[in-house]
């Protein structure tokens, strides 16, 4: 076991949380990622791979597929973001590369990403402040990129649907931590 | 004061007072109130002083079309200059001043103006102060600033806050009046997702100035009643104090809510305003109509105003701006007027009628056929003097004057997208016409139907057919065809004005006309007609019917000028949102960050980023004393800097090394595993785009590193190098640039610093790890991590990464191990010193303009193989006989100073651009030279060697003989960063 220690995206030693009013913001630092491409002429072994990964259910356009251990959501043409816990999964990029073999290029995405959780009966709202995703027609199940105070985020609404889960570029993560509790101020 | 002109009725909450101050003299008026309801509820009419002839003015309307009644609002930071006193709602602690007049508006000093109003006619400027030249900016311009123009910004910075915010809907209805309503309802019962926005803090539009009949309830009524049952639906967003001002593209609309606008401040946290960005798949425009004034002779007192504002300030607000007034039109919605003041109670002298055959009253007296001729009273209207149909002349005593010359249909955002709309010579109006912007369509007296019945149905019809529904059934109400005529100015009149705003009277039109400024856009700049803050929406068409009238043309012939966003004025605030001070843009932190910040590092912006600059210890009081010593500690054993910003791209597949052949410049097919190799990228145009290196983890897999500049560009074009210029080949890109945190370790005792983190089974000894080596290793005892020996510094050096959340942990840990080595943590000025000493370019050289050739990397190009900008690198003006070569320059005189950006002369001979030989791009003191040094950009530079130049700097007007020398100041041989 290594001795160094890790602190999170805000620089805290433990995850910050936030709550003002009726929503919610809490600091994730347990996600693992890694971003699953799949090699030219291998799409449809590397869909087959993420299929038996989540239960015969491959993320589709603009779709995440939430389950336990792994979920994943689409990122581009051929080409997903999957995710896990970190204490389970550290070595998530390494497992997808076991199990994906030639299939799939993997790229460890864990540290790439700050990790912020919304949730509350003014999550839409408060969206509404931040991004231009049409938050109140936006689903359980639905992923979306789009920019949050210019920073290329993506939001991911979860069960229950007052939850909406925002990536964004980790070296940025005060910024957009700041943007999202001002919005949860001017709303609440 | 007491408030004397209150009338009976109205929808002002009487039990709930409010105390402000206009002017320095305190009032009081209701809640429900405006401003400048509020004033004349208290006998105020007088509100401001003209733009040019400092005339005396009071309110034209009760909405914000308003030209005149232009107030700065509160005090302080917060005092907001050219609001509308007609749309600024009351609050308690309200403070408004009177603009343009000193020392008082009751007399102001530059009313003098008026006097010599024969003198200061339309481009009188122009004409005026044309010589001598110079005068105009220095001069004349601030003179006439000062005499003419509107409020004065506070010159202190906004202390409140603005957002921005992003909605989306099947149906935006913009306006809440009888047809926005009626839609809102149709599309609001149908499930729909309704967005209905109204500029004012009540919605209802012109229902709420209205006494008549909607089905078996009073306007009022209805619109209470309809209200409730929108808001009752979760589907309705119901926005009011929310202006539509633009019609963008991709039917995406810009609206202001006014958040807190109505209290003395916004509570914390809250923001003033929000910037809405409404995405629309259809809107129905529902923006009614503004009536339309009538030019006659001194038509601008104060107490003369529209009809219809006139009657909203009595059945709206229960505040008539006088106890006797008159009303003078050309249509049937003056008389309208008339009956609805008389109803309550307020004396009316006359209707005058321009038409022979409007309706008459048994209540008061009708003129039928007459018309005014001229009014009078100094700081409000007194009287008015009145031509009969038989050409005799009476003078009727009266407070105020309303004037209705018809209704105009409000037409802004139909043509926000260069729609022009057409003529209808049946309303004496322009209607829709031409393209509108894609999604909308026009209900209600927008789209000319000025009837209320017809404003109900045509709202119910258009959200239906807007969105493939059934219409909502639609109350029986006032159906009465508008009957209105082109009745613009009174014959004979002298100075009547057209534009209130902009002191542009009909006069001024026609020396437009008569001095050959006829073009409908010329005669806007020429006279000032249409200008500033309501952009002429009452004065415009009355401008456009005199030049049509003078040319001998119809109004459509003579057109309209282009009606742009914003609908009215947007507060610069607004546009800016949150983005404003070190919220400006996002900032990104580099791992080490925390840490740094705590050891007292001093940090530079380099693009979005922070990075330290340098670190200062003790007794250190010059910035060069820290770079001086990290530099020289460096080199002597150990330093250590994060360098987590230079990009870092992952590269996979098959034809990863494939794909990366054609991206550099310079062979990387044959790069073994374990192997890194500097890199060289050209744009397509033979020009040095980006170097970095290329590091081959796997036959598969690549770790590209770029510039922290070009990080996102370098990406970006690769992206379209795979997608665009290379699809079938199997190659997958992404960004791990965040992903992990990367620290050069350099210095003769790198490697020895790092033996005690790297776990022991991975050998980094020169035979095993040699120069360019790279691995997967791990440190710490077991954690993941990357080792790259590369060096930008020119000593023995590495560069390890290892995942961001542990980067902070292992730049303590480096610290804590090196300590028995001196180990210093180095910043961005130390970098930079080292490289020049190294001679390596970096983002001063690769600067655009610059080639391999000139970098002296020329024979890097690979003519064996077909990569990107290699062809039009080999162009006859790039590889000139004379090119710019990359070379270094240095003092003769140790103490002088390298300047960057400097030009090189010749030892002797002229000093001009066509002597020029080049430039420097990059200087520092060198602690290992002894002196400052240079990289230049020199003609020929490689063989001129030894030569003595001139450095010349017009700008710090310095001149400076310097020696060319090699651009590899430390250990040319590269012997140090092999060891």
């Amino acid at each position: 076991m290594h001795d160094l220690t890790d602190i999170t995206a805000l620089g805290g030693q433990s995850p910050r949380v936030d709550t003002i009013g009726e929503v919610m913001l809490r600091e994730n630092d347990g996600l693992a990622l890694a971003s699953v491409q799949a090699r030219l002429g291998h799409e449809t072994a590397c869909r087959e791979h993420l299929a038996n990964l989540l239960d015969g259910r491959v993320p589709e356009i603009g779709k995440v597929v939430l389950r336990d251990p792994e979920a994943a959501f689409w990122t581009g043409p051929d080409q997903w973001m999957v995710g896990a816990p970190y204490a389970t999964h550290e070595d998530l990029a390494a497992q997808l590369k076991a199990r994906f073999g030639a299939s799939a290029s993997i790229t460890e995405q864990s540290d790439a990403w700050a990790c912020f959780d919304l949730q509350g009966a003014k999550m839409e709202p408060v969206m509404e402040l931040l991004c231009s995703i049409n938050i109140r027609a936006m689903q359980t199940g639905d992923a979306q990129r789009t920019s949050i105070h210019h920073l290329g985020c993506f939001v991911i609404r979860r069960d229950p649907n007052d939850w909406v889960r925002i990536l964004g570029p980790r070296a940025s993560a005060g910024s957009l931590h700041h943007a999202i509790v001002t919005a949860m101020q001017s709303v609440v | 004061m007491t408030q004397v002109n209150r009338v009976k009725g109205g929808q002002i909450d009487r039990n709930t007072p409010l105390k402000f101050k206009f002017d320095g003299k305190s009032y009081t008026g209701q809640a429900g109130d405006t401003l400048a309801s509020a004033l004349l509820a208290n006998g105020v009419r007088l509100m401001g002083r003209s733009f040019k002839y400092h005339r005396p003015r009071g309110p034209l309307s009760a909405g914000s079309e308003e030209p005149n009644a232009i107030v700065t609002l509160r005090d302080g930071a917060r005092a907001e200059p050219n609001t509308r006193a007609t749309t600024a709602e009351l609050f308690d602690g309200l403070i408004a001043r009177s603009q343009n007049c000193w020392p008082s508006v009751k007399f102001d000093a530059l009313a003098v103006n008026d006097a010599a109003s024969d003198f200061l006619a339309a481009g009188f400027y122009y004409k005026t102060f044309m010589w001598p030249a110079p005068f105009w900016e220095k001069v004349y311009e601030p003179i006439i600033r000062k005499a003419a123009g509107l409020g004065a910004l506070s010159m202190q910075e906004d202390p409140d806050e603005y957002d921005k915010g992003f909605r989306h809907c099947d149906l935006l209805i913009v306006g809440a009046g009888p047809s926005g309503l009626m839609a809102a309802l149709t599309a609001g019962r149908a499930g729909k997702e309704v967005i209905l926005a109204d500029e004012d803090f009540a919605m209802g539009g012109r229902l709420l100035s209205e006494q008549m009949q909607i089905g078996a309830k009073s306007a009022l009524d209805w619109t209470t009643q309809t209200i409730a049952e929108l808001s009752s639906f979760p589907n309705v967003r119901m926005m009011n104090r929310t202006t539509v001002m633009g019609a963008f593209d991709h039917g995406i609309y810009g609206a202001v809510e006014r958040v807190s606008d109505h209290l003395l401040e916004p509570a914390a946290g809250k923001p003033r305003q929000i910037l809405w960005r409404i995405y629309a798949t259809k809107t129905l425009l529902c923006a009614g109509a503004i009536e339309r004034p009538i030019a006659f002779e001194n038509n601008d007192r104060p107490g003369i105003m529209l009809a219809s504002a006139m009657r909203s300030y009595v059945n709206r607000w229960a505040a008539t701006p006088a106890q006797r007034v008159a009303i003078f039109t050309s249509c049937d919605d003056g008389h309208r007027t008339a009956a609805d003041l008389h109803a309550k109670g307020v004396k009316v002298a006359a209707v005058i009628d321009t038409r022979a055959d409007g309706p008459m009253s048994m209540d008061y007296e009708v003129l039928a056929g007459a018309q005014v001729i001229n009014t009078k009273g100094r700081l409000g209207l007194t009287f008015v003097d009145v031509q009969l149909s038989d050409g005799s002349e009476r003078t009727l005593e009266c407070g105020a004057l309303g004037v209705s010359g018809g209704w105009n249909p409000n037409l802004h955002l139909t043509c926000h997208q260069r729609g022009r709309p057409t003529w209808d010579g049946g309303l004496s109006a322009f209607v829709l016409g031409g393209t509108l912007p894609p999604g909308m369509t026009v209900a209600g007296a927008a789209s000319g139907d000025l009837s209320t019945h017809g404003a109900l149905q045509s709202g119910a019809h258009g959200a239906a057919e807007a969105l493939g529904i059934k219409a909502a059934d639609t109350p029986a109400a006032d159906d009465t065809p508008a009957k209105q005529s082109a009745f613009w100015y009174v014959e004979g009149c002298k100075r009547a004005w057209l534009d209130q705003q902009n002191d542009v009277t009909v006069k001024d039109v026609k020396l437009a006309h008569q001095e050959g400024f006829r073009s409908v856009e010329h005669l806007k700049r020429y006279t000032t007609l249409g200008m500033a803050t309501d952009q002429g929406k009452t004065s415009n068409l009355g401008g456009l019917a005199i030049m049509a009238e003078i040319a001998g043309k119809g109004i459509p012939d003579v057109g309209t000028t282009i009606f742009r966003p914003p609908y009215t004025p947007v507060s610069i605030g607004a546009l800016a949102g949150r983005m404003r001070g070190m919220e400006f843009h996002p900032t990104r932190l580099t791992p080490s960050h925390f840490w740094a910040k705590e050891r007292g590092a001093v940090f530079v912006e380099v693009g979005n980023w922070l990075r330290a600059q340098w670190f200062p210890i003790e007794g250190e009081t010059h910035w060069r004393q820290s770079v001086d010593r990290e530099v020289k500690a460096t080199r002597a054993s150990v330093g250590v800097c994060d360098c987590t910003t230079l990009g870092k791209i992952d590269v996979q597949g098959a034809d990863a090394a494939t794909f990366l052949n054609k991206v550099y410049c310079n062979p990387f097919a044959k790069v073994a595993v374990g192997k890194t190799r500097y890199g060289l990228m050209l744009r397509e145009d033979g020009i040095a785009m980006d170097d970095g290196t290329a590091a081959r983890l796997a036959e598969d897999h690549f770790v590209v590193t770029t510039t922290t500049a070009k990080a996102g560009p370098v990406y970006q074009h690769m992206e379209f190098v795979r997608q665009c210029l290379m699809p079938d080949a199997d190659v997958q890109l992404i960004s791990t640039t965040e992903a992990w945190a990367q620290y050069a370790v350099a210095g003769p005792n790198s490697r020895a610093l790092l033996q005690k983190i790297v776990d022991p089974e991975f050998d980094i000894s020169n035979e095993a790890f040699e120069f360019m080596a790279c691995a997967n290793i791990t440190v710490c005892g077991g954690l993941r991590a990357r080792l790259f020996r590369i060096s930008f510094s020119g000593e023995l050096a590495f560069e390890i990464a290892v995942p961001s959340r542990y980067g902070d942990s292992l730049m303590r840990k480096l610290m804590d191990e090196g300590e028995e080595f001196g180990v210093v943590p180095y910043g961005t000025e130390a970098l930079g010193v080292m490289r020049i000493e190294k001679g390596h370019a970096a983002g001063n050289e690769l600067n655009g303009t610059t080639t391999a050739n000139n970098l002296g990397m020329g024979r890097m190009v690979s003519k064996k193989k077909d990569s990107i900008g290699t062809v039009l690198s080999e162009r006859a003006g790039l590889n000139e006989d004379d090119a710019l070569k990359l070379v270094g320059v240095k003092p003769l005189a140790s103490e002088d100073k390298i300047t960057a950006g400097g030009h090189l002369m010749a030892a002797n001979g002229p000093v001009d651009a066509v002597h020029d030989q080049g430039y420097v791009t990059s200087a520092a003191y060198s602690p290992e030279v002894g002196s400052m040094i240079g990289l230049a950009m020199i003609k020929s530079g490689d063989a001129r060697m030894g030569e003595q130049m001139r450095l010349v700097s017009p700008v710090t007007d310095s001149e400076v003989v310097v020696e060319v020398t090699s651009a590899h100041f430390v250990d040319p041989e590269g012997g140090r960063q092999r060891a």
